[in-house]
């Protein structure tokens, strides 16, 4: 049994990075996740692993020094919140482009604009469907404990190398502060060589170009087509869920992260009262787990997408379930910041598919 | 006495670099950046760090530097090459890293990455053509344009009290203690690539000793945004360019010059 802690979401993703064998770390202060830098910064990494940890002078920079360290071939990660996240959609587009690996991790506060330091669950859209510009996806990972915030930052690395894919860790405001028993993994060693495809002198080969610019079309295309593919062999291997009280529910939840958390108690209020209600976790919000809801869909009279936001998760809950036209699915959430109780979403999913019966 | 007779290692005045790739360069003729380029690739190979060695490549006229100089490169978003460059030289401190870029690049939308990069005293060389213009879009005013210089986006001249004046950043970053050798230089005339060839040699020998920042500016000229043919933007430069990015160097040994 590993080191068990009670700590921060943000401090167990920090404590993680470090016993992943992250080579560095570039961020910038932003509420409600700056625990991760002041933890990377107070743990003194460099001494306990050579871990690099440095403040940059914004999340422009943050993200395209993880860039460069990725191009290096180092395993790299940043962290931010919503509109530092927003800041950094270019660098991803970069790194997607250019095809390289690394994590960032996304504690959501409620947008748009400057919005509040609340958690939220606002960037789902932003996060799954590109989120820069041009074709591509990033790998993305909700936690829903302290400890999936350490087990997924491991995860993260892997998944991001495998793929050479930047992988998103999104998370909000409530994981990320709130307290937990978690059960540490045991530490990496830091990689002691760099793959073949990085640019870090070229010793004893051709030499390597990292960059995302194709200037003829034809040729960037065929990038795109490669891109295309791999995110084909992402959606075929990597979706990852969690079942809750599904074997017999005439009812599903669909939420993640957060949201999924307060949906288990009202499972259970559900289930006190009669109402074969189930939860579906995404753990994956790309590859979304389409087809364990479309499976899930042949049994079911309704589904309520649960998320701290306008709804946008319920769209790829509407495409899954594209094959039953009749079953009703609807969304709810508290929104700009406000977490929704179990009992305001049992409310709701009375009023919505119970009553109306 | 046949051509076969002088044609001996010992009469060899000039070859070219054994760095430099099959590629055409892809710049205007008569344009400094390929006689830059060129110097890059010829300091590298007579350092023997070739294979040690990481260019940051940036968006502008040199966006596909990397494929004229056969050497590890990475391609970096708009004015972002500084940041790249932090991380990898913080992640591979035993290896020589550079910048090229040009003055939107590092002067305008890349200004905060640039200033903060010296004033960490980042351990690389940042190698700042400057030709006062927007080459690769074109012909567009950059921070760098002279007052009253016409290009596509202040068409009857920059104007200072509507753009402002051109900005020096190379003296802005000099004053920066993290800054080690700010040096301006220019490549029209066979001495002037000889001193810009000695910069680049200091520059990069400067890695080896952990100091901060080594800053090369190379005052270029650009005949194609100016409108010029090279021989005249040559002498416009000097005459014009020359006033206001006066040549020389501006910090050495980490002591600024007067």
């Amino acid at each position: 049994m590993g080191e068990i802690q009670l700590m921060k979401g943000n401090e167990a993703i920090a404590e993680a990075a470090i016993r992943a064998g992250c080579d560095a770390y570039f961020g910038y202060p932003i509420t409600p996740q700056s625990e991760i830098l002041e933890y990377l910064a107070a743990a003194n990494p460099e001494k306990r692993t050579g871990m690099i940890v440095l403040q940059a002078e914004s999340e422009l920079a943050a993200i395209n020094m993880v860039y460069g360290a990725a191009a290096a071939g180092k395993k790299v990660m940043t962290t931010s919140s919503s509109p530092g996240i927003s800041l950094m959609q270019e660098g991803l587009s970069y790194m997607a482009g250019a095809q390289l690996p690394g994590v960032i991790v996304n504690v959501v506060r409620g947008g748009p604009g400057l919005g509040t330091i609340q958690p939220s669950q606002s960037d789902y859209f932003q996060s799954t469907k590109g989120g820069g510009h041009g074709d591509y996806r990033l790998l993305v990972l909700a936690p829903a404990s302290v400890q999936e915030m350490s087990d997924h930052v491991k995860l993260a690395f892997d998944l991001a190398f495998k793929y050479r894919n930047p992988v998103l860790i999104l998370t909000d405001g409530l994981i990320g502060q709130m307290m937990e028993k978690v059960e540490l993994f045991d530490p990496v060693p830091r990689s002691k060589t760099l793959p073949d495809w990085a640019a870090c002198g070229k010793k004893g080969r051709p030499h390597n170009i990292i960059t995302s610019l194709h200037l003829d079309a034809y040729e960037h295309e065929k990038m795109n087509q490669k891109l295309k593919e791999k995110y084909a062999l992402m959606q075929k291997n990597e979706v990852r869920y969690e079942t809750y009280y599904c074997e017999d529910a005439d009812y599903l939840i669909v939420a993640y992260g957060a949201s999924a958390r307060i949906s288990q108690k009202t499972v259970t209020l559900a289930r006190n009262r009669g109402i074969k209600l189930g939860l579906l976790r995404p753990i994956t919000l790309f590859p979304f787990p389409s087809e364990a809801i479309a499976r899930l869909a042949a049994q079911l009279n309704g589904i309520l997408s649960v998320e701290m936001s306008h709804g946008q998760m319920v769209e790829d809950v509407l495409l899954a379930t594209r094959q039953y036209p009749a079953l009703r699915v609807e969304h709810f959430g508290r929104f700009g910041g406000v977490v929704h109780t179990p009992e305001e979403i049992l409310e709701a999913f009375i009023k919505l598919f119970i009553q109306l019966n | 006495m046949e051509s076969t007779d002088i044609i001996k290692p010992e009469n060899l005045v000039y070859k070219r670099s054994r760095l430099m790739t099959e590629q055409p360069l892809s710049y205007c003729p008569g344009c400094g950046h390929g006689t830059v380029t060129n110097l890059i690739a010829e300091v590298i190979e007579e350092l023997g760090i070739e294979s040690e060695v990481i260019g940051i490549a940036p968006v502008g006229c040199a966006v596909t530097v990397y494929d004229f100089i056969a050497i590890d490169w990475i391609g970096a978003a708009h004015g972002r090459a500084t940041a790249v460059a932090t991380a990898v030289k913080r992640v591979l401190p035993d290896r020589y890293v550079f910048t090229y870029q040009g003055d939107g690049d590092l002067a305008a939308i890349g200004t905060a990455e640039t200033i903060h990069a010296c004033n960490r005293g980042e351990n690389i060389t940042i190698i700042f053509v400057n030709n006062g213009i927007y080459g690769m879009t074109g012909g567009q005013m950059a921070p760098t344009t002279l007052e009253g210089m016409k290009t596509s986006t202040c068409p009857y001249g920059r104007d200072v009290n509507m753009q402002g004046p051109p900005i020096d950043i190379t003296r802005m970053i000099a004053v920066l203690s993290g800054t080690y050798y700010v040096t301006r230089q220019a490549v029209h005339t066979p001495a002037a690539v000889r001193k810009t060839k000695k910069a680049l040699l200091k520059a990069f020998e400067l890695q080896k000793t952990n100091k901060g920042v080594s800053f090369i500016e190379i005052v270029s000229n650009c005949n194609s945004g100016w409108k010029m043919s090279p021989v005249d933007a040559n002498r416009w430069m000097e005459e014009k360019m020359f006033k206001i990015y006066p040549l020389g160097d501006i910090k050495v040994d980490g002591k600024m010059l007067v």
